[in-house]
């Protein structure tokens, strides 16, 4: 890309030359403690007794360390953690493999193959990343209802893939076109099967991005409440941990913030554990392996 | 317990399917002739993905628009009564406050992305920070709701405050304010903006990366000519950095669009649209679900969202017609 280099005739007022390097300093430092407070108050919050919280703000655990873990007890007891976190699991994890591998597919081809209709498919794929899904709300519980399906957890599933594989398959698709097309002529040449040439040669090529993509979809899946919400129903008792969370944060006046807060920490820690451990193919995915986590 | 079976079946029987389909219809079709082999092929390895897509996209938007021109229960003939009454007097101020995040929040995100990913590249500590502005990325607006709504805690002047916020305030002898509960009126758009903030905050990781790569991407050598040139610190920002970045500033900015657009779970969660701080999509899960329920509604208001998507589909095809990738 060209760019018109300033063509400035030697400023007149040039007040912002130099910025002082503290002013950097400062400024970086206060979006920081911004973005970092509402979690460590989440955390203290978490910690501290009942009495205490009704007595001071969260920062107070600094000046009067009482610390107790009953919060925690007492919140996985509310959100039924026995069978919300399984419930989580059973929709975050399927819908993770199932979108990977549909948008594989479809980006293997869309790459990969010529045929008629290609660009159109394309396109409407693009189209498709901006439909809001409340629109699919009425017409789906319709039709989930018709088919005997209602309020399980197959229904959270459909959503989800179908949501996100228009996304998956721009974002592997993408990522197949800087791979170099003569690994897999010779491959192709070489007489093996389109399925096999799939899983031998492109699949371990494309595994960091299929990675993101999993990451991404895993996080998503993990706190979508909307989902659930809509097709599960908030009096499921298969609800997963976010709908909880939100039942019991809604009604929350006679039980005190700190369980709250203790089950707000609990639901949190799987997707920070795979954010910060994973970022890696986390930041590589969102940038186009551009910039190092 | 059911949900340990449907965790078995999705992630291993149904993954073990859908691979065994095409290898099926992979097979099936070796016996082709290759002219029709080529053909068939394409359609094959994209049939899941059509399937998903026409379930849960294409058919719901054929459904939806009849529905929109169908009475409460869906069925009776309505002609337009839906669309006169979304754009009525109830709905009036919940199509303002979607006006107020379209135009906020996507300005806030990449504002503050913008500012972030320039000023860290100056410092040796990026990593770190920007490991602490992605971290909310990983937190459900559920658990965001939670903290945020004790952050923005209220108790009236001279009280121990309980929220950071007002706490603060209070120290320096100002007024506290009740930042998600003022009432429905003049001041509601405090309240709104104290929900934009919860979503800026939530939403700040993936635009902080987008445009750091951009930032990364500008060759130094225009920095230090631009600088060599006499241009201040602000002049090489805006002549220099900022036209190079600006594609990928587009992008963040139509991706928040169209998050502004469907805002739902952090206005559900924390004030569930009361003290005026409704939304669209809020009010079409009312719709659907509270009583008295109304499908036709419903519909007309998810018309209303897909025709207000469309101007944002149109950009990013056109960014993407640009960038070679049709």
């Amino acid at each position: 890309m060209s760019v018109a280099l300033p063509k400035r005739r030697k400023a007149k007022i040039p007040i912002l030359t130099r910025v002082p390097r503290w002013v950097v300093h400062v400024v970086i430092f206060v979006f920081c403690a911004v973005w970092f407070t509402p979690l460590l108050a989440m955390v203290a919050t978490s910690l501290r007794t009942n009495p205490d919280t009704a007595a001071g703000g969260w920062w107070m655990i600094f000046v009067k360390p009482l610390v107790t873990l009953d919060n925690f007890t007492r919140a996985s007891d509310l959100l039924e953690l026995n069978t919300s976190l399984v419930s989580t699991l059973a929709i975050a994890v399927p819908s993770t493999i199932l979108t990977v591998i549909i948008s594989a597919f479809g980006a293997y081809a869309l790459a990969r193959m010529h045929f008629r209709g290609k660009a159109f498919v394309f396109i409407l794929l693009v189209a498709l990343l901006a439909i809001p899904p409340q629109l699919a709300i009425t017409p789906l519980l319709q039709l989930f209802g018709h088919l005997g399906l209602g309020g399980s957890i197959a229904t959270v599933w459909i959503w989800q893939v179908g949501f996100t594989v228009p996304f998956g398959i721009f974002l592997v698709r993408g990522y197949l076109f800087t791979l170099p097309e003569e690994l897999i002529e010779a491959a192709r040449i070489d007489g093996a099967s389109e399925f096999r040439l799939f899983f031998q040669i492109v699949l371990p090529l494309i595994t960091p991005i299929l990675a993101s993509l999993a990451i991404l979809q895993f996080l998503w899946s993990w706190n979508d409440l909307l989902t659930p919400l809509v097709f599960m129903g908030v009096a499921n008792h298969e609800a997963p941990i976010t709908l909880q969370l939100a039942s019991l944060f809604q009604t929350q006046s006679g039980l005190g913030q700190n369980s709250v807060a203790a089950g707000a920490f609990i639901s949190v820690i799987v997707p920070l554990a795979v954010l910060i451990g994973l970022q890696r193919y986390f930041v590589a995915g969102i940038t186009g392996g551009s910039l190092k986590g | 317990m059911p949900s340990l079976i449907a965790l078995v079946v999705g992630a291993v029987a149904l993954p073990a399917v859908t691979i065994l389909i095409v290898a099926a219809a992979e097979w099936v079709i070796s016996h082709l002739r290759p002219k029709a082999q080529r053909r068939v092929r394409p359609w094959v390895w994209l049939s899941l993905a059509c399937i998903m897509i026409a379930v849960t996209l294409i058919y719901p938007i054929v459904v939806s628009l009849g529905l929109s021109l169908r009475g409460a229960d869906g069925s009776a003939w309505a002609g337009f009564t839906n669309f006169i009454w979304a754009f009525g007097t109830e709905m009036r101020p919940i199509l303002l406050n979607n006006l107020l995040w379209l135009i906020v929040f996507p300005v806030g995100v990449t504002a503050v992305a913008v500012l972030m990913a320039v000023l860290l590249n100056k410092v040796r500590y990026e990593k770190v920070a920007r490991v602490i502005l992605i971290l909310p990325t990983a937190v459900s607006f559920t658990a965001a709701a939670v903290t945020w709504r004790q952050m923005y805690t209220y108790a009236p002047a001279g009280r121990t405050q309980l929220g950071v916020f007002n706490a603060v305030l209070q120290a320096f002898g100002i007024e506290p304010v009740a930042w998600l509960a003022r009432p429905a009126g003049a001041d509601q758009w405090m309240n709104n903006l104290s929900l934009i903030m919860v979503a800026v905050w939530a939403s700040l990781g993936i635009a902080l990366l987008i445009i750091t790569a951009a930032v990364k991407a500008v060759p130094q050598e225009l920095n230090e000519a631009a600088r060599l040139d006499g241009a201040s610190e602000w002049g090489v920002f805006l002549h220099v950095t900022l036209p190079t970045i600006w594609p990928s500033v587009l992008t963040v900015i139509t991706t928040q669009i169209m998050f502004a657009l469907k805002i739902f779970d952090i206005v559900y969660i924390m004030t569930n649209g009361n003290n005026g701080t409704d939304v669209v999509a809020n009010k079409l899960y009312n719709e659907v679900f509270r009583n008295p329920t109304n499908l036709g509604h419903a519909a007309a208001i998810a018309v209303l969202l897909l025709v207000a998507a469309i101007p944002v589909l149109w950009l990013n095809l056109r960014n993407m017609r640009k960038e070679g990738l049709t």
